[in-house]
């Protein structure tokens, strides 16, 4: 069954291919030629300590940094991100762990910002983006009423939600999820599990990072572990067990490489 | 082995789902609240002043002065708005306001006289005044902005800078002189030197009035067509019938203001004319307030309608998520500041047309007056929050405290520190109510 779903198995091209990627921060190697790569309708896992360079790595593909060398290729082609803006235009979207919201404004501008509906005139038309937003969050979450106050206003889960939607709502075909459900209930961290399951099925190729060991063996296709900057190894999750990751991220050694 | 500790056991969705509250009048009208409050603390200054001179302060000559009074300072004060929500603070207005002064003044009465050939009254002389005002001024603001937003200065330094460079520019520039008197057109933005006159205070602020009522019913419509709640009819009605009751009032006080019969006779001596029996003209509104009018609705178009105003205020709010957003932080301050220097320009006009001419000192302190109006106003200096009209009024508010205190006889170091006194409480005040309401 896993071999059918295995989107590699089909000969798909990879969605994503990160090359010998590296950057540094003044002296600190953080992250030091790391390959990775990402098919569509599969969810990768990035693992590691804090500060092994995760949330870097996927900064260089969201555009937020750009690596001192390496190369992206999206979808069989190099592709150039040099800044948010270039990320989105090769469809790539990005839920940060700080969910990167204006806590000032309401809903609809935080889910269209950058990317404004305007009239005809050119002026930001407000009451077609929160007709918009209303819409995106009845299906991501039923609950979700408080469209025109600032985010400020609203619970943990429910600032989740907005940064979700903006990520969901402009037909992203790969998506980053960047510690998705750290701050959020058993309820909705399930409601987040869910998406992502849905999100998958529609092609969508997913990079996840979490801390949550078990939550990655579940949701995740391949986990890829990280330490100081490197890539420790990436496993097919039947391949492995949660220890022999637990080794992975603490050891920074592939158990089951050594092994064989 | 169990990982459970990183497993999140916040539930907030554990609250009492949030019920609507029953809707009160006021809430029926959909009013800002802290606009009330600024409304209310300003008619309470009128009101007490009006009582303290015997009727002097409410009168439509004291209401036409302090209106052209309050131009200059409210017109930057918007600007100053933008400046301080995206985290910033902009100290040189009042020295770049010297510079853009001396500029214009130069301009009129040496350069292109001198150095083009215009004669002295050429009609074209205070328009190029103006447009070089204005270059120089949103030059000098763009280059603020640079050095701030790519070389990452902070304002407060740059500005800091600038207060002394420019106020001394403007020395250099004029040798120090007063320069004028400046051309009677220009002088006709000041103030008193040019309204527009009874008949034409009515047309122009009918014509606000039926824009304003259009607007607010466009919005309702457009609400309305996305399937969204809107206020009932009545309250609308009730708001649009204010405001229109607000524009239509002002215009009234200031034809009230009538033209003393000398300087009729003067200007009708002046055409070689005789003033005919009962003749009596009104001054009306003054150019200068209606580039405040314009000024204000162009900056609030700006803050609420557009992605400019969109990202300003998302940058202010957040300023990591504007720029993971796509939004080009940097370019934006050189925009913010851009903007502000070309309204520090427009001051300008309005200040040395008021004084007649250019003098060395123009200017000063109104750095911290703008700031004030802003901050009265009710923009948080932690950034993200502020809005036009309430700078405006802050500035209002401000110019009344000062007049109506020089009206009294108080003495001029008191005056000071009721203003500093002011200040300090009004944003006591802002944070007390936020704190309330439970915003920021």
């Amino acid at each position: 069954m896993t071999m059918q779903t295995d989107p590699r198995a089909n000969g798909a091209k990879p969605l994503v291919e990160l090359k010998d990627i590296r950057i540094a921060f003044g002296g600190v190697q953080a992250v030091d030629g790391v390959s990775l790569d990402l098919y569509p309708g599969e969810v990768v896992g990035l693992l590691g300590h804090n500060g092994a360079g995760k949330s870097t790595l996927i900064k260089i593909l969201s555009g937020a940094y750009k690596a001192d060398s390496g190369e992206i290729w999206i979808n069989g082609e190099k592709a150039t991100i040099n800044s948010p803006r270039d990320a989105r235009r090769y469809n790539i979207e990005t839920i940060y762990q700080t969910l990167a919201l204006a806590d000032n404004l309401d809903a609809s501008s935080n889910l269209f910002l950058g990317r404004e509906l305007t009239t005809r005139l050119g002026f930001v038309d407000d009451a077609r983006q929160e007709a918009e937003t209303r819409k995106i969050m009845a299906r991501l979450n039923p609950n979700f009423r408080k469209l025109s106050e600032p985010v400020s206003a609203l619970s943990g889960g429910q600032r989740q939600s907005v940064a979700i939607a903006r990520a969901v709502y402009f037909n992203a075909r790969i998506l980053i999820m960047d510690e998705p459900t750290a701050a959020l209930g058993v309820h909705e961290t399930a409601m987040v599990a869910d998406l992502i399951k849905e999100l998958k099925a529609q092609g969508l190729g997913i990079f996840l990072i979490s801390h949550d060991t078990r939550e990655m063996m579940d949701l995740c296709d391949r986990v890829s572990v990280m330490k100081n900057g490197q890539l420790i190894g990436t496993e097919r999750v039947e391949d492995v067990t949660e220890d022999d990751i637990l080794s992975m991220i603490i050891m920074g050694k592939n158990p089951k490489r050594e092994a064989a | 082995m169990s990982e459970t500790d990183t497993v999140p056991n916040a539930a907030p969705s554990t609250r009492p789902a949030p019920t609507a509250p029953k809707r009160s009048f006021l809430s029926q009208l959909e009013l800002d609240l802290r606009l009330l409050g600024m409304i209310g603390a300003f008619i309470i200054v009128c009101v007490v002043f009006n009582v303290l001179t015997d009727g002097r302060f409410l009168t439509p000559r004291n209401i036409f002065n302090l209106s052209i009074q309050t131009v200059s300072v409210a017109i930057m004060a918007t600007g100053m708005v933008f400046i301080i929500v995206t985290r910033h603070i902009d100290l040189s207005v009042g020295a770049l306001l010297a510079t853009a002064s001396a500029v214009m003044a130069m301009m009129q009465t040496r350069w292109l006289p001198d150095l083009v050939g215009l004669e002295l009254g050429h009609p074209a002389l205070p328009w190029l005044s103006i447009v070089a005002g204005l270059v120089v001024g949103a030059g000098i603001g763009a280059f603020h902005g640079w050095l701030v937003g790519y070389l990452t200065i902070p304002a407060f330094i740059v500005t800091l800078g600038g207060l002394l460079v420019w106020r001394n520019v403007a020395w250099y520039l004029t040798s120090g002189q007063t320069i004028g008197p400046l051309d009677a057109t220009f002088q006709s933005f000041g103030g008193i030197n040019g309204t527009l006159g009874a008949q034409w205070s009515w047309i122009v602020g009918a014509v606000g009035a039926v824009f304003a009522a259009l607007a607010m019913l466009s919005a309702r419509r457009n609400k309305a067509a996305h399937g969204f709640k809107v206020k009932p009819f009545w309250a609308e009605a009730a708001v649009i019938g204010i405001i229109v009751a607000a524009i239509l009032g002002f215009v009234a006080v200031l034809n009230a203001y009538e033209i003393p019969s000398r300087v009729v006779a003067r200007d009708f001596a002046a055409r070689g004319l005789e003033v005919p029996e009962g003749y009596i003209a009104a001054y009306g509104i003054p150019y200068s307030v209606l580039l405040l009018v314009g000024v204000a609705v162009a900056m609030t178009v700006i803050a609420r309608k557009t992605r400019l105003g969109r990202y300003i205020f998302a940058t202010g709010g957040n300023p990591d998520a504007a720029e993971l957003s796509g939004v080009n932080t940097r370019l934006l301050t050189v925009k913010v500041f851009a903007l502000m220097g070309g309204l520090v320009a427009i001051s300008a006009v309005v200040a040395s047309a008021r004084l007649t001419n250019h003098s060395n000192d123009i200017g000063t302190l109104d750095e911290l007056r703008v700031i004030a109006a802003a901050v009265i106003g009710g923009t948080a200096l932690s950034g993200g929050i502020g809005t036009i009209y309430g700078a405006i009024l802050g500035a209002l508010i401000m110019q009344s405290l000062q007049s109506g205190m020089a009206m009294v006889g108080v003495d001029a170091p008191l005056q000071n520190i009721v203003v500093g006194t002011v200040l300090v409480a009004a944003v006591l005040i802002d944070i007390i109510y936020r704190r309330r309401v439970g915003g920021k």
